[in-house]
């Protein structure tokens, strides 16, 4: 065993140079041999790359795709996200609990599967959803889920995961060959800027032909802003970059949409690979950069290989590499660097230290990316959306883009629907739309409430329906959560806090605490045992987590409850009870004593137990 | 006119919070001054007479006896306030909420190194108070009206809250006061 521990440890090591900073996609490359990652081989790793082995053992630890213990042969990852939850994920749990005859978090004794729960994969369009190693499974119901497993089980280890699975294509280029997924795209309205027909190179070949400075000039003139969802204006981050001192800059495309809810990257991904790639080359042109890196979520790994090759096949056109389209002096080429199921590296900082093959945790700041970032090197880290409007602006002119959209938030933007609508999937609509315009191009025009932009956003009523998704306004990485007649606005926050309590990293307090308190208190007023006091509570709980949090995980994660207490008060007082003799409702007395009198043999003196 | 009444009780706690307010000094002379005390190990009253002004608590709650106790101070006591960790958080003897409880039952009467039991059986004599499952901070049991950190609360923390309140002001208390590190 352990001859063939080295065997696999020391040629991956070997393929990455035994280079530390490249430590994530080493024990990705490991596990894939060994299934898992055990105490050994961190050692291996640990002895092959001379790094202590605590580096090694944080890092398997922090990671939902990296598995400390030996894992089944397949994982199971079934999405929990609440669009999920909306569609059944509940039974569909079930159903596979029992035809597997485990729970959730086990593996079966023949060490075929492990179950587990993952965040959110990127498809609440087509939920619920599952990940089977790396193949999407949408749109699952209680009897599919058991049907596949029953199947892979027929087929053993020897069958293709692939063909078991994925019975039809998806659209596009979802039934490329190197994709072969029944993802759908579900692109329900195609814009002007990101999915409007694409004229290859016209943006990057203008966009050569001027200095970096103009480039970035136009981007500035065009009034583009970060499509994460802070909407920090790019052409002004670019410029920081550009004016910082160092050898190397590096650009870092953030593809890890991890936000519950959005999934509009995957659809650039899947079908306007080029619009980004060309973004990104013009970006690394206007800050200087010579690499670039494309930090793809570890659930969206199904799309790798196809964008390699994409990636292969602008080099051949001199699109990348040396010299990018005979121009002397620029060179820039792209790797992508894989993630592995955590959230927070969605945040820059957390996911440059992911880039480092470090742990996921975020970098105090200043000092920011754009002066000391990747390696130690100024950097920018842009969303996919945000770079694919670039090669846009300089084909079509900054004019052409600002004419679009209001006049502080330009342009269109892409949002992921989902929910309780009609037509769930992307639209890209001008940024000023009002949500109430959002909801009937989607089918939901019946909606109590519209979460905007994720768990970390804001959950909003029918009176703010007039507002309008813009930066300024109402503003979205991209995702919009429809939630009809019927659905409880608590229940809501209770689950996007449980989304919370999962994905903090657990470097500070207020944030790994907090949040826990914070749901505590939801759950308990959710069960009829909240009193008027807890609101206040709450609403003082949230604002010290925010205020006290490192990084922008616990600086908006008690958003859900003071958003819905904000706009849903009612819902929270209609289950308020004023405590009788000051006594705490919930505090269930008889419950706390059965142990005591089972143990002794004897009912309470004092209460009727 | 009548003088405030301030009565105080230790559940689940050490006794230490008590001691640091004995450590008032020569203070606890204006204090007899200041008010009348209720129940309190202090004059050895047992049982809450009437309404008090100021009820101290000083102890978590882990059993059927201090929740009995608890209730009595809530339902007498216009402000109530949670003294030191244990009535705060639990404290040491929330430990035992890492151990079942029947392990804890186990040790203390049946496998403990000094136990003497030839019975070999849990007593179950209504002396005796059940446990609770777990230790609990006072304020998940009743409404508690404010908190005085510390282990003990220093003898100036309890002696600056309990002015204030007696000058029927909010205890804000200075930095100093409330900072341990």
């Amino acid at each position: 065993m352990s001859a063939s521990l080295q065997d696999a440890v020391a040629p991956v090591c070997e393929s990455f140079g035994r280079d530390r900073t490249r430590l994530l996609d080493i024990l990705l490359a490991v596990q894939q041999r060994l299934g898992g990652i055990d105490d050994r081989a961190i050692d291996a790793v640990a002895a092959e790359l001379a790094i202590p082995r605590v580096d090694v053992a944080g890092v398997v630890s922090f990671y939902s795709f990296l598995a400390p213990g030996p894992r089944g042969r397949t994982v199971i990852r079934l999405c929990n996200d609440l669009p999920d939850l909306m569609m059944g994920a509940e039974k569909v749990a079930a159903g596979l609990e029992e035809e597997l005859g485990i729970r959730f978090g086990e593996t079966t004794p023949d060490g075929r599967f492990t179950l587990e729960w993952a965040s959110c994969i990127g498809m609440s369009d087509q939920a619920p959803a599952a990940l089977f190693d790396d193949v999407v499974v949408p749109s699952l119901t209680p009897g599919t889920a058991r049907r596949l497993v029953a199947e892979l089980r027929r087929q053993g280890d020897a069958g293709d995961l692939r063909r078991v699975l994925v019975r039809e294509y998806g659209d596009g280029a979802n039934a490329h060959d190197l994709v072969r997924a029944s993802v759908k795209n579900n692109l329900r309205r195609a814009g002007e800027v990101i999915f409007a027909p694409m004229e290859a190179g016209a943006g990057l070949g203008k966009a050569l032909a001027m200095s970096p400075a103009e480039v970035i000039r136009e981007v500035k003139t065009a009034r583009l802003r970060g499509r994460g969802g802070a909407g920090f204006p790019t052409g002004m981050k670019w410029e920081f970059v550009r004016a910082a001192d160092g050898p190397q800059r590096y650009l870092i495309c953030n593809a890890d949409e991890g936000e519950p809810g959005t999934f509009k990257d995957r659809v650039i991904l899947t079908e306007r690979p080029d619009l980004l790639f060309e973004g990104m080359t013009i970006a690394g042109y206007a800050i200087g950069a010579a690499h670039g890196i494309l930090y793809l979520r570890g659930e969206y790994a199904y799309l790798r290989d196809y964008l390699e090759h994409v990636l292969a096949a602008r080099r051949e056109k001199g699109l990348l590499g040396k010299a990018v389209c005979g121009k002397a002096g620029f060179s820039f080429d792209i790797r992508i660097q894989m993630g592995a199921g955590a959230y927070v590296c969605g945040e820059e900082t957390a996911l440059i230290s992911s880039c480092e093959g470090l742990r996921g945790d975020p970098k105090n700041r200043p000092p920011f990316p754009a002066q000391r970032g990747y390696l130690g090197h100024p950097t920018s880290v842009n969303n996919v959306e945000t770079l694919c409007c670039v090669p846009r602006i300089l084909q079509m002119g900054s004019g052409w883009f600002a004419s679009m959209g209001s006049r502080r938030s330009t342009g269109t933007k892409l949002l992921s629907i989902s929910g309780d609508c009609t037509r769930r999937g992307v639209f890209e609509l001008p940024l000023g739309t009002t949500l109430r315009e959002v909801l009937a191009q989607c089918g939901g025009e019946d909606a109590v409430a519209v979460q905007v932009g994720g768990p970390s956003g804001k959950l909003v009523g029918p009176d703010a329906f007039d507002r309008e998704i813009c930066f300024d306004d109402l503003a979205t990485g991209g995702a919009l959560v429809v939630f009809g007649p019927g659905r409880d606005p608590l229940w809501v926050a209770s689950q996007y806090m449980a989304f919370f309590i999962h994905e903090s990293c657990g470097y500070c307090t207020p944030c790994r605490v907090g949040n826990v308190l914070l749901k505590e208190r939801i759950d308990r007023i959710l069960a009829g045992n909240g009193e008027p006091d807890d609101l206040d509570y709450l609403a003082r709980l949230g604002a010290s987590v925010k205020t006290a949090s490192r990084c922008g995980l616990g600086q908006t994660s008690p958003n859900p409850v003071l958003s819905t207490l904000e706009n849903f008060r009612p819902a929270y007082e209609a289950r308020l009870k004023p405590p009788v003799d000051g006594r705490q409702p919930g505090f269930d007395i008889a419950a706390k004593l059965a142990e005591s009198q089972r143990l002794t043999g004897r009912k309470s003196v004092h209460f009727d137990a | 006119m009548a003088k405030p009444k301030v009565a105080t009780t230790s559940l689940c706690g050490c006794f230490g919070c008590h001691m640091s307010l004995l450590d008032i000094d020569d203070r606890i002379l204006q204090l007899v001054e200041l008010v009348d005390f209720d129940r309190s190990p202090i004059n050895d009253i047992k049982e809450i007479e009437g309404q008090v002004d100021i009820g101290l608590i000083e102890g978590g709650c882990c059993n059927e006896e201090n929740l009995k106790v608890l209730h009595e101070f809530r339902r007498h006591c216009k402000i109530l306030i949670s003294v030191g960790d244990c009535a705060i958080n639990g404290g040491i003897p929330a430990l035992r909420n890492m151990v079942p409880l029947e392990e804890c039952y186990r040790e203390a009467y049946l496998n403990g190194p000094t136990v003497v039991n030839p019975a070999g059986k849990v007593p179950d004599d209504p002396e005796i108070p059940l446990l609770l499952d777990k230790v609990y901070p006072c304020h998940e049991a009743v409404k508690i009206d404010y908190h005085l950190p510390g282990c003990p609360p220093s003898a100036d923390t309890l002696w600056a809250a309990l002015v204030a309140l007696l000058n029927g002001k909010a205890p804000e208390l200075p930095y100093e006061l409330v900072k341990y590190d």
